[in-house]
């Protein structure tokens, strides 16, 4: 057996180099905190896996990418686990490498000399970003479809260029066959080499320049003497990183993937509703729910600012991300001693959960097709509000308007709504409308005015 | 002695320019034939065409209705996705609007509820009138519309690329 070893060892170099990396010393006081890097990388690597497995089976043609799907869900052996394991290994890695880009921004790790690993890690959030929304849409459903549109439409808001870019993204005229396969590509083979090489390059810099020592109040960084310090730090009390550091990175990326495939097992993918179909236009288009908050903000900008939004927003956030460690790569790493840090990280989580929460429920999208108005509500009716009731219903008042808890959320509850105008007022905003209520003087005819009036006056 | 070390200095330096000159040629000259390939669904100019919605006979005046239409750019294993739909309105004998079921706010498809006469996008609550004007919510103008003629007794819209706002 040793001979064996030998003979491999001393060909590949395994002693003489690899060794060196696996090994090489990091701060003996590396905490949890440090596992999310390579928990990032082992999602990653599961996305990869479960991917290629996808696409033995998964054809991206547009009536055949759905029907495969279904396939794999239903009646492949245990596809819907592997699909699972792909869908919630979405949602986990996206989970992961931000809480790793938040850790790395909050322990000031960005700073001399790890700059430049900075900017490879924004390259690659934005590429997982970027897999995150091109895979959305190979299941090529009815939110896939509307979703490419609707990513379109943005882009086409750049000045000059937008039609070009817009139509560059759509691979053609409209959404079609070309669409599909031109995003399968990009997310099987254009993106994950990009991927691949950035991590290459990120783990590189990771071995250069070190595991980064706690932050340390009152220890700012310096660039003339850091590096010296680092490794002063390293040479007397580094510990090697395998496995004396590693195994908690192990057991989080265990940890994790248990958690995964549970949800793969008991919960499953998502599922599949409607083939993406171009005539059906009963569809409430959504994103996954990592893009929902963009989602929520798009709904509730100022008409004015939206193409400012749309262009600048990202831009500005891009170009934000890419000048940390250009504003502040030296001094004080500890975040008891950065507020700024404290306050940006604080301020856009919060920010952003509460708008995925928002575009969860999505007040402003009217209910197609609500419910009838509930019998405790229309029992007690006779003659004027009783044909009131109908006409709110038939109006399209319902899709919008909440009477005892049925009905869309985009306006006002109007459940008491008796109380708090007089018929007069009533009929004012009705016939005038109003923010974003129609006018409905030239839709409605005068009966069914009196009636809708009456049926309202009496909703005390 | 110097003299040759001169010399080698100056053949590695040309060796260099050459290496990378020739490298970054090919790369150039490749690149050429992929881009183009990948961009030519911009360059090649749209294919429009009439589509017959049906004979007027079939669509009775002051409604809009949903009429689905074939894209004439698609591939031939586009499948579904290859029909698009438009909503028809007939306002007078001869008089048609064809309007884009795309949302001017960011392109969610709109439903018309007839009982309403409204148009309703339900991604972030754009509301429009009968004729396409905006009622309320988010959209920057009214619905596009698409060319329309009457031919033999049949209207006729003309298709168009995707309306990017």
């Amino acid at each position: 057996m040793k001979r064996a070893w030998r003979w491999i060892d001393e060909r590949l170099g395994w002693t003489k180099y690899i060794s060196k990396v696996v090994l090489h010393p990091v701060p003996p006081n590396v905490n949890w905190w440090y596992v999310f890097g390579s928990a990032t990388l082992v999602a990653f690597i599961v996305q990869v896996v479960t991917g290629v497995a996808l696409a033995f089976t998964y054809v991206p043609a547009p009536n055949s990418a759905f029907d495969s799907l279904q396939f794999i869900s239903h009646q492949a052996t245990l596809g819907s686990v592997v699909r699972g394991i792909h869908y919630w290994g979405a949602s986990a890695m996206v989970i992961l490498i931000t809480i790793h880009m938040i850790r790395v921004f909050t322990m000031g790790s960005y700073k001399y000399p790890r700059e430049m690993n900075w900017l490879v890690g924004v390259g690659l959030f934005l590429l997982t970003l970027g897999m995150a929304f091109t895979g959305q849409l190979l299941r090529w459903d009815q939110d896939a479809y509307w979703a490419i549109v609707v990513g379109a439409e943005q882009a086409g808001r750049v000045p000059l260029i937008g039609g070009f870019l817009a139509h560059t993204l759509v691979a053609g005229n409209t959404v079609g066959g070309a669409t599909l396969t031109r995003f399968y590509a990009t997310h099987v083979f254009l993106f994950p080499a990009l991927i691949f090489m950035f991590v290459g390059l990120h783990l590189y810099l990771v071995v250069v320049h070190g595991i980064s020592e706690p932050p340390v109040s009152g220890h700012p960084v310096e660039p003339e003497t850091y590096v010296e310090e680092y490794n002063e730090l390293i040479d007397k009390k580094g510990i090697p990183f395998w496995p004396d550091a590693a195994w908690r990175d192990v057991i989080a990326a265990v940890a994790i993937g248990a958690i995964v495939l549970a949800l793969a097992i008991y919960v499953g993918p998502k599922e599949l509703a409607q083939p993406a179909d171009p005539t059906l236009l009963k569809v409430y288009p959504r994103p996954d729910w990592y893009f929902l908050w963009y989602f929520a903000i798009l709904a509730l900008l100022p008409r004015w600012s939206e193409s400012w939004f749309i262009v600048g927003a990202p831009v500005l956030g891009i170009l934000a991300l890419i000048a940390v460690p250009f504003i502040s790569n030296r001094g004080e790493r500890s975040p008891a001693r950065r507020p700024w840090t404290i306050a940006i990280v604080v301020i856009s989580i919060v920010a952003i959960s509460v708008l995925i929460r928002v575009g969860e429920q999505a007040p402003w999208s009217p209910q197609l097709s609500p419910p009838p108005l509930p019998a405790s509500v229309t029992q007690p009716l006779q003659g004027s509000a009783l044909a009131g009731s109908v006409v709110f219903q038939n109006a399209g008042c319902h899709s919008c308007h909440t009477i005892a808890g049925t009905g869309g959320n985009r306006g006002p509850n109007l459940t008491h709504i008796g109380r708090a105008l007089s018929g007069p007022q009533l009929t004012t905003r009705i016939l005038n409308g109003g923010y974003n209520m129609p006018a409905y003087g030239t839709i409605l005819k005068p009966d069914d005015v009196n009636n809708l009036i009456a049926f309202l006056s009496q909703l005390k | 002695m110097n003299k040759s070390m001169d010399r080698r200095e100056a053949i590695r330096t040309l060796l260099n320019i050459f290496c990378i000159g020739m490298g970054a040629l090919s790369a150039a000259i490749v690149s050429v034939p992929i881009l183009a390939y990948l961009f030519s669904p911009l360059i090649k100019p749209p294919k429009e065409v009439w589509r017959t919605l049906g004979s007027i006979d079939t669509f009775q005046q002051g409604k809009t209705v949903e009429v689905a239409i074939e894209d004439p750019s698609t591939l031939p294993w586009a499948g579904q996705t290859a029909k698009t739909a438009v909503w028809v309105r007939r306002t007078g004998a001869s008089d048609f609007i064809v309007f884009a079921i795309t949302c001017t706010h960011l392109g969610c498809p709109v439903n018309w509820e007839d009982g309403a006469q409204l148009f309703l996008c339900p991604c972030h609550g754009g509301v429009y009138y009968a004729d396409g004007t905006v009622a309320g919510g988010p959209p920057p103008r009214p619905l596009f519309r698409y060319e329309t003629r009457i031919q033999d007794g049949s209207v006729q819209v003309k298709t168009r690329k995707l309306p990017i706002g």
